[in-house]
């Protein structure tokens, strides 16, 4: 690695050769602001548009201020990153950009997590200079974000998830000059693009203007209303990172915490989403199996790769992009709606309840999941299967309204019997955690032996597209990971270019699964939190007794006394789903989801 | 152009067509045919004389009359009387504005006098549409030369040495640019040129690409062959359609003559040019956002480097030069670079095109010499100032340049004068204000320019530009404060700090060189709430003058706002508060008695 001599501040440093300003200072202890700037360090993914100009810094030599995150250091340079000239100009630039934003901060959803607001209060700026026209954009609404482009600083991060991240394309910017807006094209609503809801763009916002439907009022109103009974489910990836919420450090596992905080809420019972995702396996591992078995005959109709179908942001990209192909994802519907179809036939009948009297709550690291319990087919005569779809956040939102000193809580077990789960329902929550638990449970039933191992390393792993082939006893089984649209895409570019040798693949949409899902609190660049999330992830797997889905007791016992049999007649009417064409239908239509 | 005794030339530029010029051309050719002189005289469509402001023109050769405001009825008389009977139609003859005497040769109109024609050299002199006229005026023997020597690197050397900077605006050496490019290795390289004119009145490339597009498809083919590259692409905007369609003419015509397309002229050197329409952005002038515009990407500047030459269409190699640029390529190559540099100034050689505008006389395209003065530009070619009134300013390089002052006449005019004077070389623009000209106004005026044509990618000049606009609004509604200024003149000073690219760090220009030549005249509208040049209509004052008042009552009939009150046969008074300047009272009265202050 070839080095080079540059000095910053009047400090001498020696850094790699192509390294730019800004991490050649931060390197040094001297931090220079950003605020379009983003990066999720070993996860390719980069914006860098250098176009908010607030690290800007002086180069001695140049005639005008260049910005930190994309100058590159060349030899000798002399850069200032703090003298009267840069701070005026980057002071001006904050003022420029608070004067075209909304001052409605108090009831903004990103207060206090704004970076604008961070910028402002490190700036100390007390009154902005400027006066004028602010920008006006239409309010939009979509089953799972909302945008307020008034507030939209032009950093064009959501931009770089929805074009270059997911391939989605539903974001990018229209219009120009001072009336230029990331926006869907003739600034559609969101609802009428092929936006798969991921939350991605929530995700990396710097600011106001993107955040999620929030549905927690409705949610306490239904606790308090005493003909209700209020089921709550939680995704896997919720107890790794709610902790964040509330100071602890990332990757804490806050399980029993998490299940005395609902309980306190007030919800009647406490679930876990695990325990769900350990029906899916049986379902779609049958369903797998089933599929493999007739290939293996020879059967040239049957569909290899089989690809999983929890993540209902992938589930509504390839309807809009490859539906030509949606006979090949499994007809598995997601842990959150196979739990919400059991809790209000099996579980409801059990307890009681009439199906129009329970309510379902899941909480959940995502923003499509609030679009997926939505969808007409997860309906019973117009009621939903889950009733309504929070995230983490909205979650420790509750949670710090009822005055629960979350730290403080005792860890409490969820309740019996849709509460009991397995560290493969566990891992469900990052990338290969589907396909391990399913190669976990899918191995004994296929080969009737024991498994000899049961963490799969070569599934895990934070790169884009992964795979691994897998020895069924003899029978090499090849296995396809991707997270991200735009790897998924690879992967079904290649299916449908008949060159896929794999026999199932596993796709998320979000960067490392759903531990960086559009729902969880905001990590702000910071990939560390992610991967200390993803480790925390396969540590609880390891903290629990049962590890396979087809040894949970709760979930034998469904069969034995509802269902029969996986993927049987009932386990089909109940747990499976289909697909639509929407490559040319993009409406999701809002007043069904409104009339909730 | 042997056969026939007379030519009439007729410009066939978008300005003359405008004003019927097409009709002009058929109503010579129906008359001529009528009395059977078809064979002796040829009609010739050409490309733009410069002259736009006596447009439609009409030129005869071999005497070289230069017939101005031509309509389709003077054609009869034209040949009948010209052609025929060997007499001048004197009053289509141009009018001298000093002297007012007829000038029958254009050579000696001083609107020609000073100018020197190496880019326009064709325009308004051949047929554009027929290649063979190019070709009868040394057309591609500079491609022929260049490709017989097969040696890219001593052309690339030509060009440094004759000293050719890019006309579009920055100035940046052609020949280096083109060394650069040839440098950097790759299976595919493109040659792109910049047809995306925008700045406001300036039509420099439009007329070449009008006049004489052969010389760009030569120029082109050249500087490929220079840098290696296979793939010519033209940007071009859809507004100028017939460039467009000429172009494309050329373009044929150039394939079938063997001199675009594979092995040209038997080299081995395969080159195809093909165009790409812009929408009409100003920032797609902007090399980058050039390039994204033609990959079919938002037109929007991305931060070099990468620069061009290392990553550009479609992450190749490119070159990016202008259509003037391109223009002076053929000549340099073909009269030698020792010529070209020896016309212009230590470090501008060759000549500029200028579009001159505004209160002149003499408006139009002209081609001057590098080292001029504005001076010669404005009173000599130019005509001076229309209607006898006071030059106050010029304003050079578009909307991105500064205002000069008469301090400055006797500035050559260079890239680097031009720059250290606060203006820049830009496109080309050039406008001349007159004593009436309020120079804050004159500054909105730009701002609204690069606040509509601004990409809205960086913070500075999205929203900046915008605010420099707002607080000109205020200056000249007579809302300004001193403070005002103050942050005027810091924010102009950080955007052009900040701004992403060249359109962004030039926009403020127009306002600080505004304010370096004129302070006063800011300070008059912010604290005497007075503007100067009487332009900024809130700070029009009409006042009832009470000797000449004699109380007709027809001004406060005509007032819309009942803001003047008086007694009959006594005087009126004006209530300021109440008055919006529509101006009906000064219009209605009789006698005199209201002034504006």
């Amino acid at each position: 690695m070839e080095l080079i001599n540059v000095t910053i501040d009047n400090k001498k440093i020696e850094v790699p050769k192509g390294t730019t300003i800004l991490n050649a200072a931060r390197n040094n202890n001297i931090s220079i602001p950003t605020l379009c700037y983003f990066e999720l360090k070993d996860m390719n993914i980069t914006n860098k548009p250098g176009s908010c100009r607030i690290c800007v810094v002086e180069v001695a030599g140049r005639r005008n201020l260049a910005p930190a995150c994309i100058t590159e250091c060349l030899p000798d340079m002399v850069i200032n990153t703090n003298n009267i000239r840069v701070l005026n100009a980057r002071r001006t630039v904050l003022e420029l950009l608070l004067s075209d934003h909304p001052t409605d901060c108090l009831v903004c959803p990103k207060s206090g997590k704004c970076e604008l607001q961070d910028l402002a209060i490190r700036f100390g700026i007390r009154e902005v200079s400027f006066t004028g026209d602010k920008s006006t954009h239409k309010k939009d609404e979509s089953p799972a974000i909302i945008r307020d482009m008034d507030k939209c600083v032009m950093c064009r991060r959501c931009e770089m998830m929805c074009n270059t991240f997911q391939t989605v394309g539903a974001l990018s910017a229209i219009n120009r000059g001072f009336e230029a807006v990331v926006a869907p094209a003739f600034e559609e609503d969101l609802s009428r693009t092929a936006c798969t809801f991921c939350g991605q763009c929530v995700a990396v916002c710097p600011v106001g203007a993107l955040s999620e439907v929030d549905h927690s009022s409705k949610v306490i109103r239904a606790i308090n209303d005493p003909r209700k009974t209020v089921v709550v489910q939680t995704a896997p990836a919720v107890r790794v990172a709610i902790g964040e919420e509330f100071g602890l450090k990332p990757g804490s596992i806050a399980t029993g915490r998490m299940a005395a905080a609902l309980r306190r809420l007030g919800f009647d019972y406490v679930f876990d989403t695990d325990w769900a995702a350990d029906l899916t396996i049986m379902e779609e591992g049958t369903e797998l199996l089933g599929r493999l078995t007739k290939y293996l005959a020879g059967d040239k109709d049957v569909k290899i790769p089989l690809l999983t179908s929890c993540c209902p942001a992938w589930v509504k990209f390839f309807e809009h992009h490859f539906p030509d192909m949606k006979d090949i994802p499994s007809t598995a519907k997601s842990p959150q709606q196979m739990f919400g179809a059991i809790a209000k036939s099996y579980f409801a009948e059990k307890i009681g309840v009439k199906r129009e009297d329970m309510i379902v709550v899941s909480v959940m690291p995502c923003l499509a999941k609030k679009y997926e319990c939505a969808r007409d087919e997860f309906k019973e005569n117009g009621n939903p299967d889950v009733d309504f779809s929070i995230t983490t956040r909205e979650l420790a939102a509750l949670i710090k309204q009822a005055n629960l000193d979350f730290n403080s809580l005792p860890e409490e077990d969820f309740d019996s019997p849709l509460g009991e789960s397995t560290g493969a329902g566990v891992i469900f929550g990052t990338t290969g955690g589907v396909i391990e638990a399913a190669v976990r449970t899918a191995y004994e039933i296929y080969t009737k032996t024991d498994c000899p191992q049961i963490d799969f390393q070569e599934l895990r792993g934070l790169e884009g597209i992964r795979s691994a082939t897998i020895d069924f006893n003899g029978l090499p089984i090849n296995i396809g990971i991707a997270h991200g649209l735009s790897n998924a895409r690879q992967l079904l570019e290649e299916i449908r270019d008949g060159k896929s040798t794999f026999h199932a693949i596993e796709i998320m949409a979000c960067p490392g699964g759903c531990i960086d899902g559009g729902g969880q609190p905001l990590h702000h660049g910071n990939s560390d939190i992610i991967k200390a999330r993803w480790e925390a992830i396969y540590q609880a797997d390891k903290n629990l007794p049962i590890r396979k889905s087809h040894e949970n007791r709760s979930v034998q016992k469904l069969y034995e006394e509802f269902l029969i049999t996986p993927c049987g007649e009932k386990a089909h009417h109940l747990l499976h789903t289909h697909y639509f064409d929407r490559h040319t239908q993009f409406e999701v239509n809002l007043d069904k989801i409104n009339s909730k | 152009m042997a056969d026939y005794k007379y030519h009439i030339l007729i410009c066939g530029g978008t300005g003359c067509r405008a004003s019927k010029s097409e009709q002009i051309t058929e109503t010579f050719k129906n008359v001529l045919a009528q009395k059977g002189l078809n064979n002796e005289v040829q009609v010739v469509v050409t490309g733009c004389f410069g002259f736009c402001e006596k447009g439609p023109i009409v030129k005869m050769l071999p005497d070289n009359t230069f017939y101005v405001e031509v309509k389709p009825e003077d054609c009869e008389e034209i040949v009948n009387e010209h052609l025929v009977k060997g007499r001048k139609v004197e009053r289509l003859l141009y009018v001298d504005p000093e002297n007012k005497q007829r000038v029958s040769d254009s050579k000696h109109m001083d609107f020609y006098k000073k100018q020197l024609r190496i880019a326009l050299r064709n325009c308004g002199f051949i047929d554009p549409e027929n290649i063979d006229e190019y070709i009868a005026r040394d057309g591609y023997e500079a491609l022929a030369n260049v490709l017989e020597q097969n040696n890219p690197a001593e052309a690339i050397e030509t060009v440094k040495k004759s000293g050719l900077r890019g006309r579009g605006g920055g100035g940046f050496p052609t020949g280096l640019k083109w060394e650069i490019a040839s440098k950097n290795h790759a299976d595919q390289k493109y040659m792109i040129c910049n047809a995306d004119e925008g700045d406001p009145g300036a039509f420099m490339d439009r007329s070449i690409l009008e006049g004489d597009p052969h010389s760009l498809i030569e120029a082109m083919t050249i500087g490929g062959f220079c840098i290696g590259a296979t793939k010519g692409l033209v940007y071009i905007r859809a507004e100028y359609p017939l460039a467009i369609k000429r172009l494309e003419i050329a373009i044929g015509q150039a394939k079938e003559y063997g001199l675009l397309g594979k092995n040209i002229l038997g080299s081995g050197f395969d080159f195809d040019l093909e165009l790409r329409y812009g929408a009409g952005a100003f920032v797609c002038g902007e090399e980058t956002a050039l390039i994204h515009s033609m990959e079919g990407l938002r037109g929007e500047p991305t931060f070099k480097p990468p620069f061009p030459a290392q990553e550009g269409y479609l992450k190749k190699p490119s070159n990016v030069n202008n259509v003037e640029t391109f223009a002076n390529i053929p000549v340099i190559f073909n009269k030698g670079w020792e010529w070209f540099a020896s016309i212009g100034t230590e470090k501008s050689k060759g000549t500029k095109v200028f579009a001159l505008a505004g209160q002149i006389n003499n408006v139009g395209l002209i081609e001057v010499p590098m080292g001029i003065t504005l001076r010669e530009v404005v009173f000599e070619i130019g005509g001076g100032i229309k209607n006898g009134k006071k030059f106050k300013a010029v304003q050079t390089g578009g909307p991105s340049g500064g205002c000069l002052t008469e301090a400055f006449l006797d500035t050559p005019i260079d890239y680097d004068n031009l720059l250290a004077a606060g203006s820049m070389m830009g496109s080309g623009g050039m406008i001349v204000m007159d004593e009436t000209s309020c120079m804050p106004a004159v500054a909105r005026f730009y701002l609204d320019f690069t606040v509509e044509e601004s990409c809205g990618k960086c913070t500075p000049c999205r929203v900046g530009n915008k605010r420099l606009c707002e607080i000109l609004d205020k200056i000249t509604e007579g809302k300004g404060t001193l403070e005002d200024l103050e942050i005027l003149k810091n924010l102009s000073q950080v955007i052009k700090d900040t701004a992403l690219c060249g359109l962004g760090q030039t926009s403020p220009n127009p306002i600080l060189s505004t304010i370096d030549h004129f302070w006063d005249e800011y300070l008059a509208h912010v604290t005497d709430k007075k503007c100067p040049a009487g332009q900024c209509k809130a700070m029009k004052q009409y006042i009832i003058d009470t000797d000449n008042c004699i109380g007709c009552t027809a001004c406060a009939r005509g007032c819309p706002v009942g803001a003047i009150t008086g007694e009959k046969k006594m005087p009126h008074t004006i209530k300021q508060e109440l008055c919006i300047k529509c101006g009906a009272c000064y219009a209605k009265c009789k006698f005199n008695a209201i002034s504006i202050k």
